[in-house]
C-alpha cells in the first residue's frame, strides 16, 4: 500500500508541476480524509478511495465434501470409513495455519497470527486479527500448514508451549503441524487407537525435512466490507490423494517414522481449500 | 460520510479510554478496591525463569489482583482450622506444604472421621491452569470458586459458609486483616475465597534440578538425562503428549484423559460433571512436578510409588470404551519398557522434584 501512496503523490506532483499555470486544473483523486489513500491536493474524486476492513477466518472440516461440518461433537460417536474402507471415529483434531497472505494485484497483506485450531475448543475455530486489510480487488490467498521452516523454532511461541504442542528435539524439534487422533477397528473389528501426527520428519540422525505444506489458491474478490473467509479441511483427504492410507500398517508411533511422515505430506496436498468468503 | 462519522467516533472512543485509563493509573495501581481512599499494595507473582522464558503470563482474574495483604490473609486463613464445622481442620491438614500441598494418604479423612474417594490434588503454578478447570473431575471453572467447596463438603470440613464467616467475623484479628486486604472489615465468603486463592497462586514451583540443567545452571546425571530422552520418545515412554516437555515446563497438558485403569469406570470423573458418557472415567492430568513429595498417586491414590505408576503405563494399561487414544498396545498391557528404561525414567521424574518449593517460609503455618 505504500507504494501506492508513493505513486499516487508523485503523480499528484507531477499533474501540479504540469498545470502550475492554471489553477482551476482537475487533480483526480480520494477526497476522503478517512480512507487510508486520502489526497489533500485533489478536487475531483476518482472513486478510488480505499479503506480499512476486519478480516475473519473461519477454519470449517468436513469429511468427503460433505456439508455437514465435522465438529467436536462428532468426536467418538461419528463414525467414517476411509479410502481404504476402515472405519474410523475421531476423538482429537488440532492443526496449526501460519502466514495467511492475502493477496492484490500489486502488493500482499500478511497476517501476523499464526492460529492453532482444536476442534474441542470453538474459540479456536475462528481468527480475527486485529490487522485489518483494505478494501478492493484480491486475486488469491495463500497459507501455510504447520510453520515453515523459518518460524519452526523450537519453544519459541509461549502459547504453543502451553498447549503442548511442542515436536521432540529427537525429531527434529520445532512444532507439531497435527494432531489428529482417534479409534479404528482393526481386520478383526477391533478398535484400536491411532494418533496421525504431522510434523518434522527425521530421515536420518540430524538430518530432517521440515515437512510444512504451501497453499496458494487463486480466487479473484471483492472486499467493500468487514469480511469472513472460509478455509475448509477435508479429512478424508489425509487417507486418500495420492497415497490410500492402512490404518492397520500405519496408526501409532508415526512421529519418528519417516516413510509415513512423508505420506501424511503428500496426501496433505489436497486437503485445505478456501470456502465461502462473505462480508 | 459514514466513514468519517465513524472516524470521529472511534477518536472520541479512544480519547474517552485514554481518560479512564489515566485516571485508572494514577489513582488506583491496584486494580480493584472496594472502598475509596484505601489502596491494598500490590504484589507481583515470582515468576522462575524458566516460566518467563516459555509460559504465557501467569493468569490473574481482574477483580482480584495479588496484594501483599491479600497473600497473607490468604495464607492465615489456608492454616486456620476456625474454617471448619468443628475447629479442627484447615485446608492445610489436607494440604501440607511438606507434601507439595497434599499428604500421605490414599484418601483423607474429614472432620466426622468419613473418607473421600479421591486422592488430594497437591497445589502449585495454579496461575498456570490455563484451562481453568479445577479438581480431578474439573468441576470449579476457576481457583475462586475451587476454594469455597471443602469449607462445607460434608466428608471434608463440613461447616456452613454463614457459620464459618461469623466466626471470622467475631475473631479478634480478621476483620481488620480483611480491612488491610479489601478495604471492608466486613466478611464475606467471597472475600474468604478471593483471599486464600491469592496465597494459593503465590505456590509456584519452578526451579528443580532439571529446570537448573535447562537454564544452564546445574547438571543431571547421565541417568536423568537418559530418562527424558525416554520421556520424549514416542516408541518408549511417549510420555510428553499428556505431560509437557523442556519448553512446556508446567508438565501438565491440564486437560482430562482415561488412562486406562479400569475396563469398568466406576468413579466417572469428569463425565460426572458433563454428563456426557463419553467424557466417564476422564480425569485432570496431574503435573509430574514434585513427585517425591505426593504419593500415592492417581485420582484415587491406587499406586502407592512410582514404580508402580510407570508399571501401569508399560504393562497395566486395561481397555474402556473412552480410553484415551495415545494409551498403546492395550491387549499387550503398554509400551513394555525394559528394566533398565523404567529406572531411567522415574530417575528423570525425580529430577522434576524442587526441595526449595516445600520448603519455602513464606509458606509454611503463619498462625
Amino acid at each position: 500500500m505504500k507504494k501506492i501512496g508513493l505513486l499516487v503523490m508523485f503523480a499528484v506532483f507531477a499533474i501540479g508541476c504540469n498545470s502550475d499555470d492554471d489553477s482551476s486544473a482537475e487533480i483526480l483523486g480520494c477526497m476522503d480524509p478517512d480512507s487510508i489513500n486520502f489526497n489533500p491536493e485533489a478536487n475531483t474524486d476518482d472513486g478510488s478511495c480505499s479503506y480499512l476492513k476486519n478480516v475473519t477466518f473461519n477454519f470449517t472440516q468436513n469429511w468427503g465434501g460433505e456439508d455437514r461440518p465435522v465438529t467436536k461433537i462428532d468426536f467418538n460417536s461419528t463414525t467414517y470409513e476411509n479410502e481404504m474402507g476402515t472405519t474410523l471415529t475421531l476423538s482429537k483434531l488440532r492443526y496449526l495455519i501460519s502466514k495467511i497472505q492475502l493477496h492484490k494485484s500489486d502488493t500482499t497483506i500478511t497476517i501476523e497470527n499464526y492460529q492453532l485450531v482444536d476442534l474441542a475448543m470453538d474459540s479456536s475455530l475462528s481468527l480475527a486479527p486485529t490487522q485489518q486489510i483494505p478494501t478492493g480487488d484480491y486475486t488469491g490467498i495463500s497459507f501455510v500448514y504447520g510453520f515453515n521452516e523459518e518460524d519452526n523454532i523450537s519453544g519459541n511461541y509461549p502459547d504453543l508451549n502451553d498447549a503442548s504442542w511442542n515436536w521432540p528435539a529427537m525429531l527434529g524439534g520445532g512444532y507439531h503441524f497435527m494432531q489428529m487422533e482417534g479409534s479404528y477397528n482393526d481386520e478383526n473389528g477391533m478398535p484400536q487407537p491411532y494418533a496421525y501426527h504431522n510434523g518434522r520428519a527425521r530421515l536420518s540422525m540430524d538430518n530432517f525435512v521440515n515437512n510444512h505444506l504451501e497453499f496458494d489458491f487463486q480466487r479473484n474478490f471483492t472486499v467493500t466490507d468487514d469480511t469472513t473467509i472460509e478455509i475448509r479441511m477435508d479429512i478424508s483427504e489425509w487417507y486418500k490423494n495420492p497415497n490410500m492410507w492402512d490404518l492397520n500398517q500405519y496408526n501409532v508411533d508415526l512421529m519418528m517414522n519417516y516413510d509415513a511422515q512423508i505420506l501424511m505430506h503428500e496426501n496433505g496436498a489436497s486437503v485445505f481449500s478456501i470456502g465461502e468468503i462473505n462480508q | 460520510m459514514q466513514e468519517r462519522l465513524r472516524g470521529n467516533i472511534y477518536y472520541f472512543v479512544l480519547a474517552f479510554a485514554f481518560a479512564i485509563c489515566s485516571s485508572c493509573s494514577s489513582e488506583d495501581p491496584g486494580g480493584e478496591v472496594m472502598e475509596e481512599g484505601y489502596v491494598p499494595t500490590p504484589k507481583p507473582l515470582n515468576v522462575p525463569a524458566i516460566f518467563q522464558q516459555y509460559l504465557p503470563q501467569p493468569n490473574i482474574p481482574e477483580d482480584n489482583p495479588q496484594t501483599v495483604e491479600g497473600v497473607a490473609l490468604g495464607r492465615k486463613l489456608f492454616f486456620d482450622p476456625m474454617l471448619s464445622g468443628d475447629g479442627t481442620q484447615s485446608c492445610a491438614t489436607c494440604h501440607q506444604p511438606q507434601n507439595a500441598f497434599t499428604d500421605l494418604q490414599q484418601f483423607s479423612e474429614g472432620i466426622d472421621g468419613i473418607v473421600g474417594f479421591r486422592n488430594v490434588m497437591p497445589i502449585y503454578n495454579l496461575a498456570w491452569n490455563t484451562n481453568a478447570k479445577f479438581f480431578w473431575d474439573g468441576r470449579a471453572g476457576d481457583l475462586e470458586t475451587q476454594a469455597l467447596e471443602p469449607v462445607t463438603n460434608p466428608i471434608e470440613m463440613h461447616n456452613t459458609w454463614p457459620n464459618a464467616v461469623a466466626s471470622l467475623q467475631s475473631d479478634a484479628a480478621y476483620p481488620e486483616l480483611f480491612e488491610q486486604a479489601f478495604g471492608t472489615e466486613t466478611v464475606t465468603k467471597e472475600l474468604v475465597a478471593k483471599a486464600i486463592a491469592q496465597f494459593e497462586r503465590t505456590l509456584i514451583s519452578g526451579n528443580s534440578p532439571f529446570d537448573k540443567y535447562l537454564l544452564g545452571e546445574g547438571t543431571l546425571t547421565e541417568q536423568e538425562i537418559n530418562g527424558f530422552e525416554i520421556f520424549m520418545d514416542e516408541a518408549r515412554g511417549d510420555c510428553f503428549h499428556c505431560h509437557g516437555n523442556e519448553f512446556s515446563p508446567l508438565w501438565t497438558d491440564n486437560i482430562f484423559h482415561n488412562n486406562g485403569l479400569d475396563e469398568i469406570i466406576t468413579d466417572k470423573g469428569l463425565g460426572n460433571i458433563t454428563g456426557d458418557p463419553r467424557d466417564d472415567g476422564l480425569f485432570k492430568s496431574p503435573s509430574l512436578r514434585n513427585l517425591a513429595y505426593t504419593a500415592p498417586y492417581m485420582h484415587d491414590g491406587r499406586f502407592e510409588t512410582l514404580d508402580e505408576v510407570i508399571n501401569h503405563y508399560s504393562e497395566g494399561l486395561v481397555y474402556s470404551p473412552t480410553i484415551d487414544p495415545l494409551m498403546k498396545a492395550i491387549a499387550q498391557g503398554g509400551v513394555q519398557l525394559t528394566e533398565s528404561d523404567k529406572a531411567d525414567l522415574k530417575a528423570f521424574l525425580l529430577s522434576l522434584s524442587e526441595p526449595a518449593f516445600v520448603n519455602n517460609p513464606d509458606f509454611q503455618n503463619p498462625n
